[in-house]
């Protein structure tokens, strides 16, 4: 890791949430920090709020309580600044069936502000060699996906923030995006994500927040 | 790619420019309906069908029906325009691009305008070419020509504008429809009136500038607010 001065300086910053949905508290005063370098797997049941916390840390969802930093600033009045920074990927790969492969990765990383012309390259990089001409419609649920995934070799945003990207990825996928994810957290970047996957990570390489099913109370 | 090259990117500022946001999402868009074309023919062919099943229950007489030609007119538009609002961003929405939307680091009005420019577009320019030719089904008075295609151009664009507050607001909501032209028509009912009466205004060779003027404040004001309003609407039902 090269840029030792701003180590210590978190790149996303979570201050006492509180998330409640349907009358029913998901979590409440959570505290995180994502510092450079930093690869954060948010763990817990189903139905215990790890898509909301995403959502909430991507500035999707309003928190009941409790507030996001990035830059100490609020992501809610810096809300430019803060996505030209940030990647997120949610459940839903965001891909049209209409268009061909190619062309939904050149609108996504045009619209994130990424040079289109490298789209080709990139979906060499995802094993999509050879479909770039096929229409999405025709793809498989794996392959939309990793048309989604692509984005991550082409952004140059710190914080990435995924919302289980190993869905329907095959092994050896699961293995690159691993990979990508170390180097990100290695150049100063930092990971969030949710998976309910064990990481071949080293124990120490990567934080852990655990979220816990509540019933009503 | 290197790791040093990566991390001299980190952090690094993009460069965006409105137009070329603007740009992208209409192209985006157009192409999408061009490769769905039901989209497209849907809205316009129930203009068509509507307008031309009227001469046949009332009755080829062409006094009638010229008395009646604008607002029948003017009703099938906003009808075929309400039958087209909800692919705005339902589609958007199921798939996960507006979230995606959302989060880019372009200012989200931006991109809802071009969406609705691309709407316009699709459903509401056709509108404009089609209409003069089913006024001569409807024997629309002839001085009233200029009017109907004045009033369509001004006021189709607020159609979709208005339209797509509505449609931002339901977008969450599973079968949010019958919602939506209860949200919807109330907003449309000034420019109807506005519109038939700048035509029969000119039916009677009669300057019809004041319903022009006030059709064009309702455009200029949805331009210029609704974007805003859209983007709102979008966040609270993205949340």
């Amino acid at each position: 890791m090269n840029s030792t001065e701003s180590l210590n300086q978190p790149l996303l910053e979570a201050n006492n949430l509180t998330c409640i949905r349907e009358d029913r508290v998901l979590f409440e005063s959570l505290n995180m920090q994502a510092l450079p370098g930093d690869i954060i797997q948010v763990e817990g049941p189903n139905g215990s709020g790890k898509t909301s916390l995403l959502r909430i840390l991507a500035g999707l969802s309003r928190p009941y309580e409790g507030d996001v930093l990035f830059n100490k600033t609020s992501i809610g009045k810096a809300h430019e600044d803060y996505h030209q920074n940030l990647l997120y990927l949610g459940h839903l790969p965001g891909v049209k069936g209409e268009m061909t492969a190619q062309e939904n990765l050149e609108f996504n990383l045009s619209l994130h502000g990424m040079a289109p012309e490298n789209a080709e390259k990139t979906l060499a990089e995802v094993n999509l060699l050879g479909f770039e001409d096929a229409l999405a419609s025709h793809l498989s649920a794996g392959q939309h996906r990793r048309i989604a995934l692509a984005k991550l070799w082409q952004s140059k945003a710190p914080i990435w923030i995924l919302d289980e990207p190993f869905t329907a990825i095959d092994k050896l996928g699961v293995k690159n995006l691993e990979a990508k994810f170390l180097q990100h957290a290695n150049n100063g970047g930092c990971v969030i994500l949710t998976t309910h996957q064990d990481l071949s990570f080293p124990e120490n390489r990567v934080k852990k927040v655990t979220l816990q099913y509540r019933f009503f109370k | 790619m290197s790791d040093t090259a990566i991390t001299s990117q980190l952090n690094q500022p993009i460069a965006l420019s409105y137009r070329s946001a603007f740009m992208l999402i209409l192209k985006r868009d157009v192409t999408l309906a061009f490769r769905h074309k039901d989209d497209i023919i849907n809205p316009i062919l129930f203009f068509i069908i509507v307008i031309t099943l009227f001469p046949l229950g009332i009755g080829p007489e062409a006094n009638t029906l010229s008395r009646i030609a604008p607002g029948i007119i003017w009703v099938a538009a906003l009808l075929s325009t309400l039958l087209s609002l909800d692919r705005l961003f339902k589609s958007d929405y199921n798939d996960g691009s507006l979230e995606q939307m959302l989060l880019s680091p372009h200012p989200i009005f931006i991109l809802v305008l071009a969406k609705i420019v691309a709407h316009w577009l699709l459903t509401g320019l056709p509108l404009i070419f089609i209409a003069p030719l089913l006024a001569v089904l409807l024997h629309l008075n002839e001085n009233s020509y200029g009017a109907l295609m004045i009033t369509l151009l001004l006021g189709t664009p607020i159609l979709s504008l208005i339209g797509a507050i509505g449609v931002a607001l339901t977008v969450g909501i599973k079968k949010g429809g019958v919602l939506l032209s209860l949200l919807v028509l109330p907003l449309y009912i000034p420019v109807l009136i506005f519109a038939t009466s700048a035509i029969d205004t000119a039916a009677m060779n009669l300057p019809f500038t004041g319903q022009l003027a006030i059709i064009a404040a309702l455009f200029f004001s949805t331009l210029t607010l609704a974007p805003f309003a859209v983007s709102s609407a979008l966040k609270v039902s993205t949340n």
